[in-house]
């Protein structure tokens, strides 16, 4: 009794039985306790304290961001292995190496941590990396709710991850359909995990969202009118617009599920009066929007990356500032077309079928604008550009893909099928990571003051381009040859297992090509002496984040810059080859750390742990204790500021004018 | 000379993979490209259009993309051709907002008036009667209930071709998809809900069908068939389920609504009346728990 209350639902038998969830769940410890030793051994703990853990600098958070969603993209590429390996032996008499329980686990957390804890940590990572520097800015609006932002997130990684050693995944796909993700039909632990890693993981996102917006409309510099912005911020105040209006509506809704779960209340249950129908309806009224929240900063940094690498203004930045409203706008008119096989009727069907199909002319008209851009450009094919040749052919194709599912008797036809699987893979992969990855490597060097080896980086995409065609080509033939999603087993004689076993290879050769890429990283930091950036212009840009030295300093920018035109940089070279030193530097203001978001964090996973287990008296405890160290922080005497002198700056400025001349 | 030679092999590469995997495919059923009746019919023939719209414009914008990336690459650069503050043109602009429009303009039509004719609710037009049957998913199996012919089957549905087939589908357990992509598209079977679909076959022969909607960890294992047949046939099947299994009572229907996978085809010779009734009714009433194997007793269930 006294047991039951202290830990909840949790007893020994909540640790894993089965070879592989107890070889995941051990690999885990040793990773983290090897960490600390290391981190112990070096004596680095105090200064990964002040430098990192309690830091309000947005490009260090921005390195943590995208260090957190390199780790989950690791993980769910291992998800994705075992799916591949799956389905490519589990057929007939043969059972495959997963049971079908830990299958479903196992595709529930792929899609989960793919979409919550890789692509949106990329995204808030490079926005982080860069948009204040765009914008001509010395920090985000806010800087204490950004780092709590990126804590919020990092407690709901860990809590997903912890599913793997204590307890149970969910196993009712990643966006966990009621009445199966009811605790009548999921009993386990494995849903509450999944509500609690998201509820955390997204009120995080909706404060970087609120954050980004008024970055974006009060911290442009002078000058920098909102025609005059560079394309980044735009499609980042879009997504961020869709943040702001679709993550409420995640909040509320997994609310109702955990409701439903715990205190027995009816809001999708399927009987007393539930209904899973609404359910359905408000995930993808967030859903939806969510899949432009991540593709379009992936478009700007396109729009960024093919000016710069055709040496040619953006074409069409009207247009394309026209298309990203238009996208944001249409993207909550669509949700549901992810449901057309509901019984909706006709008109409705219809209804939404054309606003997707609308969603493809401002996305074709991007498309055509980046062309033109590099019509009667001086083209640099690096491997940014490489990505995104291979984003233009591949996006293309999963968007004809996109406008056949719009037509609703077609998707009749393919809903839920592989057919469906490989076209939203087809959108993400090559619309958002492999625009994420451009942008990783374009903006590398400014970062961390050296470039990556471009070979390696160009084997790498070729990997992942030539990968993807052969792990999901087959999969849209095998959604017309009748395949579902999420099987665990089928029949033989199908003809099925060859083009399973073709994808499989493409798996394993964008595994390759992931490996690569930690190769390049590890070899780029090694040879990082003959890449260095002494200019902080390694690739001749045109925005103002390439004006200052790389590694950009604390502050930004010593003086902050003033523009007439788009392409501010751009426009700075031509007209003032050298810039002239400015008379006399100031002292500058920057964000203080803090250990409040950290702190706060470490214990909203505490309180969903306690959640998650029904352990109250630690939800409670997590929940007070949230609340007291908001307050303490928000009640301090402290501005939260500190002063970097002039002087020290002046030093910093003339090291990088010496550097600059001499690399010249 | 050495381009065109990379050029040809790559194009030798792609023809190869093609002739490949038409021969491989060619040993196996496309279920979606290869239709066995009246709606899955008229959606291939929607999903060909689709395609062949969309090549008209995919294959330009792949070879402008070719062309454009080719000739103004950096290594081919020619100052003449260099235009760096060339950024706008109303008339292009306008051909790519325009273009589009008038693309997506067709298939908006498309869409409303295919989102009509092959509305999952609409009944088929047809000289003959048309056929109903009841499906129920279950934990992890497929049950179908002859109202008028009084049999029922699981995992195993018999139609005669060409007469219209109307599915009234509900589920006893989580959501489900009814799918048998060679007859046509899919609808969710829901509990508590009743939703149709309209089918027919046009040829005689056994079609795969599936739950397209995860639905526990028996979900795999809800593959089921439809035979179509000649009336004789199907009356000859009807009459064969009717001495071949046992009755379908609350007390079977219980016995078979526990969860059980990878279950093989079954027959009950009758059907209690109302039971589909029941098990779509009992959710929308207070006082039963959601599931029948753990909450009606077989008494209270007769008696409805």
């Amino acid at each position: 009794m006294i047991v039951a209350s202290l830990l909840g639902k949790l007893t020994l038998h909540s640790f894993p039985h089965d070879r592989i969830t107890q070889g995941a769940a051990v690999s885990i410890v040793l990773v983290s306790i090897l960490a600390v030793a290391l981190i112990t051994f070096l004596g680095k703990w105090r200064w990964l304290w002040r430098e990192w853990l309690t830091t309000t600098n947005h490009k260090r958070i921005g390195v943590m961001y995208v260090l957190v969603a390199v780790l989950m993209l690791l993980r769910g590429g291992s998800d994705a292995i075992m799916m591949r390996a799956q389905q490519a032996t589990s057929v007939g008499a043969h059972q495959g190496p997963l049971p079908p329980d830990m299958f479903q686990q196992v595709f529930s957390a792929h899609g989960t941590i793919m979409i919550f804890f890789v692509a949106m940590g990329l995204m808030f990572g490079l926005i982080n990396l860069v948009m204040p520097q765009q914008l001509g800015s010395r920090d985000v609006a806010f800087p204490f709710m950004n780092a709590l932002s990126f804590w919020l997130f990092t407690a709901g990684m860990l809590l997903i991850n912890m599913s793997l050693v204590v307890g149970e995944f969910s196993a009712a796909g990643w966006l966990a359909y009621p009445p199966l993700s009811e605790l009548h039909f999921s009993p386990g632990v494995g849903v509450d995990y999944w509500i609690w890693s998201l509820e955390i993981a997204g009120v995080g996102s909706l404060m970087s969202g609120i954050n980004f917006i008024v970055t974006i409309l009060k911290n442009r510099c002078k000058g920098m009118t909102m025609m005059k912005m560079p394309l980044f911020p735009w499609s980042v105040f879009g997504s961020m617009v869709l943040v702001a209006f679709a993550f409420p509506i995640l909040t509320v809704t997994l609310t109702l599920l955990y409701l439903d779960r715990t205190l027995g209340m009816h809001f999708f249950t399927a009987g007393n009066g539930g209904n899973a129908m609404m359910y359905v309806n408000l995930i993808w009224a967030w859903g939806h929007p969510e899949v432009y929240i991540l593709v379009l900063p992936a478009f700007g940094i396109y729009s960024e990356i093919v000016a710069t690498f055709s040496r040619k203004r953006l074409f069409g930045y009207r247009s394309m500032v026209a298309a990203i409203w238009a996208i944001v706008f249409l993207s909550f008119l669509v949700w549901l077309h992810h449901f057309f096989t509901m019984g909706a009727g006709a008109d409705v069907n219809a209804f939404f079928g054309m606003m997707t199909m609308f969603i493809a002319i401002p996305t074709g008209v991007k498309i055509f604008n980046w062309l033109f851009t590099m019509y009667r450009g001086r083209i640099r094919f690096t491997s940014p550009m490489l990505w995104f040749m291979g984003f233009i052919f591949l996006f293309t194709m999963g968007g004809v893909a996109g406008v056949l599912m719009a037509v609703p008797p077609i998707d009749f036809q393919v809903h839920n099928s592989l057919f469906l699987v490989a076209h939203f893979h087809t959108m993400i992969i090559s619309g958002v990571v492999f625009g994420f990855f451009a942008g990783l490597t374009y903006w590398f060097p400014k970062v961390f003051g050296f470039r990556l080896n471009e070979r390696l980086g160009k084997y790498a995409a070729w990997c992942w381009i030539i990968g993807f065609v052969l792990a999901f080509g087959p999969l849209y033939i095998l959604g017309l040859m009748g395949a579902t999603r999420r099987l665990d087993h089928y029949s033989a004689g199908l003809g099925w297992q060859g083009l399973f076993i073709v994808a499989g290879i493409g798996v394993a050769i964008i595994m390759t090509g992931v490996g690569l890429q930690l190769l390049q990283l590890a070899y780029s930091i090694w040879k990082r002496d003959e890449n260095r950036d002494y200019t902080g212009d390694p690739w001749d840009g045109r925005t103002l984040e390439w004006s200052t030295a790389s590694p950009t300093p604390e502050y930004n920018f010593a003086v902050l810059p003033e523009v007439t035109s788009r392409d501010a940089f751009w426009e700075m070279k031509r007209h003032k080859p050298d810039a002239e030193q400015p008379a006399r530097y100031r002292d500058i203001r920057v964000p203080k750390n803090t250990p409040a978001p950290i702190i706060i964090g470490g214990l909203s996973l505490l309180a969903g742990f306690g959640f998650v287990w029904h352990i109250w008296w630690l939800a409670a405890a997590g929940a007070f204790g949230i609340l007291v160290t908001v307050l303490t922080h928000t009640l301090s005497d402290d501005d939260g500021e500190r002063v970097i002198p002039a002087a020290k700056v002046a030093a910093l400025e003339a090291e990088f004018a010496r550097r600059k001349e001499e690399a010249a | 000379m050495d381009r065109k030679y990379k050029f040809g092999v790559i194009g030798l590469l792609v023809a190869a993979v093609i002739v490949a995997l038409a021969v491989y495919l060619s040993h196996y059923t496309v279920d979606v490209l290869q239709p066995a009746g009246q709606i899955g019919y008229k959606e291939r023939q929607l999903l060909v259009f689709g395609v062949l719209l969309s090549v008209i414009v995919v294959v330009p914008t792949f070879a402008l993309t070719i062309f454009i990336a080719w000739k103004y690459r950096e290594g081919n650069h020619r100052p003449k051709k260099y235009n760096p503050d060339w950024d706008q043109s109303w008339l292009f602009e306008s051909i790519w907002w325009g273009i589009p429009i008038v693309i997506i303009g067709v298939l908006t039509v498309v869409v409303w008036r295919s989102s009509h004719t092959l509305d999952p609710y609409r009944s088929l037009v047809s000289t003959k009667k048309p056929l109903t049957i009841q499906v129920v998913s279950l934990d992890w199996k497929w049950l179908f209930i002859y109202p008028e012919q009084h049999v029922a089957s699981v995992n195993l549905a018999e139609i005669p071709v060409g007469t219209p087939v109307d599915f009234e589908i509900t589920s006893d357990t989580v959501m489900n998809s009814f799918w048998v992509p060679q007859l046509g598209g899919q609808i969710y079977s829901m509990p508590g809900m009743v939703t149709q679909l309209h089918l027919a076959a046009d040829k005689a022969g056994r079609y795969n069908g599936s739950s397209a909607n995860i639905s526990g960890s028996g979900f795999a294992g809800m593959a089921f068939q439809v035979a179509a047949g000649s009336s004789d046939d199907f009356n000859g099947w009807i009459a064969r389920a009717r001495h071949a299994g046992q009755p379908l009572n609350m007390a079977s229907y219980n016995q078979l609504a526990k969860p059980s996978k990878y279950v093989r085809p079954e027959y009950y010779s009758s059907v209690q009346s109302n039971l589909y009734n029941y098990i779509t009714v009992k959710y929308m009433t207070p006082l039963t728990a959601p599931r029948s194997t753990t909450a009606v007793p077989t008494a209270k269930g007769s008696q409805i």
